[in-house]
């Protein structure tokens, strides 16, 4: 009895040998490929990001963290952050709100309306971020086509402050940022298997019911994902906060430029890069213990 | 900080590389590469200054751009690799990139042409080129008989209703600020700062936007969203001509102009030198407005009978609107109080 038992761990060990050297092998080989995009990765992105780190500490040509005492000490920064979240919080919100109806009609809906929908969500991806700026400025100006109408029909007697504020930034912002929150969701709502939806509805759950138990959980993942590509990219907005923000919505990117200028020092824009870029890894590693990273970069 | 130094080097080789491909070129008489802000400026100084002074003075002039030069400044003059030689950019850059060792001091003795000119339109290491403006600029339908003319104007919301805009930064609008508090244009500098700010405060409910770029300004006027705002001259005279409704006023307008100077290791220091003399020299520089609606750096331009009294009538630096304007202190401006001033308008624009 026991010494079956022995032979039979050894023969599993044997085999966990085996194939444990053929996926190191396979890894290998895996490395050799990669290691040309590897290359470019470390001279393109982490060659450059430990410069700027470097740089960050610098100050003239002296060691110092007076950029960082600086970003950490000064109301300017600790408000520009504090903006950038709320702004980044409040547009994740409202795309989430008009993301997941889309995915999930383009979902349901036959295949021929599915990609209208689709289309409808990608073309402006097309367009360059600045011209969309502008052709929200012409939208929502005093006198622009909003306005109009809004004073047109009566519902307004003065033209209400759409833009140059926290508003239009908001609004550009989502336009903006929707392809981010529906692809993600539209993927995941794919693999939905509709045989649990059917089972649900023949053991007699309403489609509200069928919806909320099972449905809206299996999209849960998809919703983590498009969450947080918007959340993190809107971090980083720069040209649309800068047109539509009327100059008082300073967001931290902003505050990268408007640093060397200031300063006319790189490492004072270094620093506040890396602050940001410390905000995403922070955001990033309390997600990926939630869902695995591949799902949200979309590689799952 | 080995990478980074390691890193630094290879900055500067890519620099020589770049600029020896330059010196292949090299040509009997000398050669410069100038560096000026790009676009409709560029082009027009080229037919009316550049191209006249090659000629006359048998040299090549390559041409750059670069909308803000000093991030190029520092780069080349820290590097020690100058690409460039002349740079026009406003005076703030010259002085305080000579006072940092990264342009070089001017030799006037070997510039006769800038002997007529005030002394405020010189420093240590650059002479005026151009001028432009920043003026109160409003929609005539709006106000009808009775436009604002002053910055007080453009400060009474009572009287003059209306959205308002300013440029999102301390150079000239502190100024306007200060004249319409009501302090005289010859005792603004040194800028009271805490007044300035003071008084920006009042009118800041009343700024629909801050505008950031030229053409942002332009737009805002042509497209009625504002009534009235700071802008630069030859924005608002570009828009009046395409028929917008706007107009502008050149009192209480805060002057500003660019200079030309020298970037620190300059190889061609002498031709360099030569080409900001006859650039400066009053015929080429009465061309300029010709072409643009900017007024020319030397005053003695208007003297050579090629500006009209009629266009002169209409430039920033033409004597008579000069006098209804306020100079703008670039000294004050590169000084430590100007760069807290300047470091202080975040702060304001955030609360």
């Amino acid at each position: 009895m026991k010494s079956t038992a022995l032979a039979e761990h050894n023969a599993l060990g044997n085999s966990r040998d085996a194939s444990l050297r053929y996926r190191r092998r396979e890894h290998m080989l895996m490395f050799i490929l990669m290691s040309p995009a590897v290359l470019i990765v470390f001279l393109l992105l982490i060659v450059p990001l430990a410069w700027l780190i470097i740089q960050s500490f610098y100050v003239g040509d002296g060691v110092s963290l007076e950029h960082y005492r600086r970003i950490f000490t000064e109301r300017v920064y600790w408000n520009t952050f504090l903006l950038t979240f709320r702004i980044s919080f409040v547009v994740t919100l409202l795309a989430f709100l008009m993301g997941y109806p889309l995915a999930y009609a383009a979902t349901v809906l036959p295949k021929r309306w599915a990609i209208v929908i689709l289309a409808i969500v990608i073309l402006p991806f097309w367009t360059s971020v600045l011209v969309r700026a502008y052709a929200w400025l012409i939208l929502l100006q005093r006198s622009g086509v909003v306005n109009e109408a809004l004073m047109g029909v009566g519902l307004t007697s003065a033209p209400l402050s759409l833009v140059h504020n926290e508003l239009g930034t908001i609004i550009a912002t989502v336009h903006i940022l929707l392809p981010f929150m529906v692809l993600p969701l539209y993927a995941t709502m794919q693999k939905i298997p509709r045989d649990l939806l059917m089972a649900g509805a023949s053991l007699g759950a309403s489609p509200l019911h069928v919806f909320r138990w099972v449905f809206f959980p299996l999209s849960l993942s998809g919703v983590l994902a498009g969450v947080t590509l918007v959340f993190v990219l809107c971090l980083g907005f720069y040209i649309t906060p800068e047109l539509m923000g009327g100059g008082r919505t300073v967001m931290a990117s902003m505050l990268v430029s408007r640093n060397i200028q200031l300063y006319s020092d790189w490492g004072a824009a270094s620093a506040v890069s890396v602050v940001l870029l410390m905000c995403v890894l922070v955001i990033f590693y309390v997600v990926s213990r939630l869902i695995s990273l591949e799902r949200i970069l979309g590689t799952k | 900080m080995k990478q980074y130094c390691r890193l630094k080097t290879l900055l500067g080789t890519t620099l020589t590389a770049v600029s020896a491909l330059g010196i292949n070129q090299v040509l009997a008489n000398g050669q410069i590469t100038f560096v000026s802000q790009g676009g409709a400026y560029q082009e027009a100084q080229t037919a009316a200054i550049l191209d006249p002074v090659a000629e006359a003075l048998g040299i090549t002039i390559h041409q750059d751009s670069a909308p803000d030069a000093w991030p190029m400044i520092r780069t080349q003059g820290t590097t020690g690799q100058a690409v460039w030689d002349v740079i026009d950019t406003p005076p703030l850059n010259c002085v305080r990139g000579g006072n940092q060792g990264l342009i070089e001091p001017l030799d006037f003795s070997r510039v006769p042409n800038a002997e007529s000119m005030p002394d405020e339109y010189k420093t240590p290491y650059s002479v005026a080129y151009e001028f432009y403006s920043s003026v109160l600029a409003y929609n005539p339908e709006v106000f009808d008989d009775n436009p604002p003319q002053s910055w007080a104007d453009f400060w009474d919301v009572d009287a003059f209703p209306g959205n308002r805009s300013l440029r999102n930064h301390p150079l000239g609008t502190l100024e306007a600020a200060l004249l319409a508090d009501g302090v005289a244009p010859e005792a603004l500098y040194p800028l009271d700062v805490d007044r300035a700010f003071n008084k920006l405060e009042e009118i800041k409910p009343h700024i629909t936007t801050w505008w950031t770029s030229g053409g942002q300004s332009a737009q805002l006027l042509y497209d009625g969203e504002v009534d009235m705002l700071m802008m630069w001259n030859g924005r608002v005279s570009a828009i009046m001509n395409e028929g917008a409704r706007a107009d502008f006023t050149y009192n209480e307008g805060i002057l500003q102009n660019t200079h030309l100077c020298i970037i620190k290791g300059s190889r061609n220091l002498d031709t360099a030198t030569d080409f900001i003399n006859a650039a400066i020299d009053p015929e080429y520089q009465a061309n300029l407005p010709l072409y643009i609606d900017y007024g020319p750096g030397n005053p003695a331009a208007f003297d050579t009978g090629k500006i009209s009294e009629e266009r002169s009538r209409e430039l920033p630096s033409f004597p008579d609107n000069a006098e209804r304007q306020v100079l703008m202190s670039y000294e004050w401006w590169s000084s430590s109080a100007g760069e807290d001033a300047e470091r202080r308008w975040l702060d304001f624009m955030q609360q």
